[in-house]
């Protein structure tokens, strides 16, 4: 009895901060309004959480590409299909792997830094000392960060996949001797625009929401302490994983059915 | 960090994020060869399109010329309407070329493949094919293969 | 303003009354805040349980208490970040819980809160963060800004430290600065949090100087919260203390420091038994716990 009442009360305590979560977001959706005269703090951002988080996602991307390279020259191979290792490498690239990583990456480099921050902000009251400055902190702190995540999430992803397709080519083509015009156009003639590089720039865009809107979200509602902010970044990218994998799930349904 | 080096690095950021996309669009993806310019619109009818879809390739000779930009159903004689799109750069198509629905290899993609014929005049603008050749649908092939071999048998007894 | 502050809380019809806690009988015209039997209640715990207390325009108003007593949630109350479970709270007129966001933000140009920590945008300089309500608030063109700004940073004797970061400062440092950025907008009124806390004496000094000093080249209506007796009683006209979630006593300095009230005595003394207890309350007796074997 007393579990099943700790479960509800559970539920419902999650339902409320998903509320709370939701008014959060368009609270800061009307907050951007303004930003457009105060385009710096957007800039600003968008190095915290773009440019900072370039090395890791390059790195990555590289690697991602040469594994596929590989994994997909060993499978190809005994289909006698090698020529067509240019489209598997682009095609789970641009449509999978690009966005997921890189949103993953993003979530554990990024978001984990924003969350950090306003927490810490939140913390020692700069927050707080911002209200009583008369100045809204959801305007001046955390719209510019959303607007920066979301800008930088898709570009975030194109290079990822961009470098991957390139670490593809040097370990498929480079190392193991598939035929160079035929990995190009293979790819070239295999992967439409629309249907699948337009596909991932929306999920990556999508993906941008929803990762920044959690962190953000995490660090303003998170326990002034050390402890709890602790505990907010933890969550951050806890949440963000799971929400980025769920929420691609659904997306890959959607626009597969689509098609 | 001054302000001009963080303006530099956001900057340098976003050119290589919108490079990165444009490098996906033309070297990865279609969207290079998917775009035929200047071009002009044929049309061709066939019994049958098989699995010819809207940006297929039309090819001649095995050059690309141009790429399918519509499949519709005339619904008065029962056959599928192929409009095509086709590179400007080709003006000189003899008008009683012959369209055909091919297949690369064994189980690949369906094309469009254009044979020329003999006329003087070229094809223009809204002009139609009237020799055309459907796509070979697998197991329509295997069905008359097999109804072949079976009216065959009874001959042979005879 | 600094006329009126003399005559008025430090005159002599004050000086006549003889009990600490007889209430002060201030000309209406003149109570900036005006807080009215406010109750706070924080998940099921009282925090104020109706307190009452006028702040003169223009005077340094002390509101000392133990630690927890609530002094910081009325700092709160008073600048519209909590809503009281009861009670009402005027600020120049305006009933602060009342207000729409917008009109609250209005009142709060006009009123400045110095936090105990500071807070100092830690990613901003000095200069910015002294810059940062202009910059918010008003469109006025770089250089006048920077005049205003090193204006009111050499005002708290920091024009040098313009360019650190608040990483650099000591925490006397950090608070001139805070203090710097809350007269920038130029505020009707001030509250100090804890403004004594964790300084060494240098800087103590430092700070109770320029609470006087911005009160009387200013005007400015100042509110120290501290449970620092000494460097408050120094600086303030007039002083309230709090305990148990209600005044326990008011008065001058001098008349708070001679009260007869055992409460009063206790803080003002800082002895460690008295009608604050020394013990935190139990439920049961620590030997009927010792012989249950309960410790």
């Amino acid at each position: 009895m007393n579990a099943i009442a700790n479960l509800g009360r559970i539920f419902l305590s999650a339902l409320e901060r998903l509320g709370r979560a939701g008014l959060f977001l368009a609270e800061t959706a009307a907050g951007t309004v303004t930003l457009v005269r105060r385009f710096p703090l957007v800039m600003q951002q968008v190095y915290a959480v773009g440019v900072l988080t370039l090395l890791i996602i390059l790195v990555s991307g590289l690697f991602v590409g040469m594994v596929l390279g590989l994994q997909g020259y060993n499978t190809l191979v005994r289909f006698g299909a090698e020529d067509s290792l240019g489209l598997l490498v682009a095609l789970s690239l641009v449509r999978e792997l690009g966005p997921v990583v890189t949103a993953l990456l993003f979530a554990g480099r990024a978001g984990s830094a924003l969350t950090a921050e306003i927490g810490l902000m939140k913390a020692t009251e700069q927050i707080a000392g911002m209200e009583m400055m008369a100045v809204d902190p959801v305007k001046r702190v955390i719209a510019p960060r959303l607007v920066a995540g979301i800008i930088a999430m898709p570009l975030l992803a194109a290079l990822f996949s961009a470098i991957g397709v390139l670490g593809g080519h040097l370990v498929g083509v480079g190392l193991l001797g598939v035929d160079a015009g035929a990995f190009w156009s293979q790819m070239q003639s295999g992967v439409d625009f629309q249907e699948d590089i337009m596909s991932g720039v929306l999920k990556s865009l999508v993906f941008g929401v929803v990762c920044t809107w959690i962190a953000v979200f995490e660090g303003y509602d998170a326990v002034p302490t050390s402890e709890g902010v602790a505990t907010a970044t933890n969550h951050t990218v806890v949440y963000s994983s799971l929400a980025v994998l769920a929420i691609d799930f659904i997306m890959t349904s959607l626009l597969l059915t689509e098609v | 960090m001054n302000r001009k080096t963080l303006e530099l690095w956001v900057g340098l950021f976003v050119a290589a994020g919108l490079l990165a996309i444009a490098m996906l669009a033309f070297k990865v993806g279609n969207l290079a060869t998917a775009d035929v310019l200047n071009a002009y619109v044929v049309k061709a009818r066939f019994d049958n399109v098989g699995g010819l879809k809207a940006k297929s390739p039309v090819t001649m000779a095995g050059v690309r010329i141009g790429r399918v930009s519509g499949i519709s159903f005339d619904n008065g004689k029962y056959q599928a309407v192929v409009t095509m799109a086709i590179d400007g750069r080709y003006q000189k198509i003899p008008a009683d070329s012959s369209a055909s629905i091919l297949t690369s290899g064994l189980l690949g993609e369906q094309y469009v493949g254009f044979e020329p014929g003999g006329d003087e005049r070229f094809l223009k603008d809204g002009d139609e094919l009237m020799i055309t050749q459907s796509a070979l649908v697998l197991e329509k092939m295997i069905g008359q293969f097999l109804f072949g071999k079976a009216s065959e048998t009874p001959t042979n007894k005879k | 303003m600094n006329a009126r502050r003399q005559k008025s809380p430090s005159g002599s019809s004050r000086k006549k009354t003889s009990g600490a806690t007889v209430p002060s009988s201030l000309p209406a015209g003149d109570i900036l805040v005006d807080v009215r039997d406010v109750h706070m209640n924080f998940g099921g715990r009282d925090v104020l349980r109706g307190l009452s207390l006028q702040i003169p325009r223009g005077s340094v108003t002390a509101i000392m208490g133990g630690s927890g007593c609530g002094k910081t949630t009325l700092m709160n109350l008073i600048g519209g970040r909590l809503k009281p479970t009861a009670g009402q709270i005027l600020v120049d007129g305006q009933s602060v819980p009342d207000l729409e966001k917008d009109e609250l933000f209005e009142l709060r140009k006009r009123m400045a809160l110095l936090f105990q920590t500071g807070a100092l945008f830690t990613d901003l300089s000095v200069f910015e963060n002294v810059a940062f309500p202009i910059r918010e608030h008003t469109k006025l063109p770089e250089p006048i800004l920077r005049k205003v700004v090193l204006m009111k940073l050499e005002t708290v004797g920091l024009r040098g430290a313009r360019d650190l970061m608040p990483s650099e400062l000591s925490g006397g440092m950090a608070r001139r600065v805070a203090l710097a950025r809350a007269i920038v907008m130029e505020p009707m009124m001030i509250m100090y949090d804890e403004p004594f806390t964790g300084l060494d004496p240098i800087s103590k000094g430092v700070i109770a100087k320029l609470i006087r000093e911005l009160n009387q080249s200013l005007g400015i209506t100042s509110i120290v919260v501290s449970h620092d007796v000494a460097e408050t009683c120094l600086i303030s006209d007039y002083a309230y203390l709090v305990g148990d979630g209600r005044i326990i006593g008011q008065g001058t300095p001098a008349e708070v420091q001679k009260s007869g009230s055992e409460h009063v005595r206790q803080f003002m003394d800082g002895l460690p038994e008295g009608p604050v207890p020394y013990q935190y309350p139990t439920k049961t007796g620590y030997i009927d716990d010792l012989v249950a074997g309960n410790t």
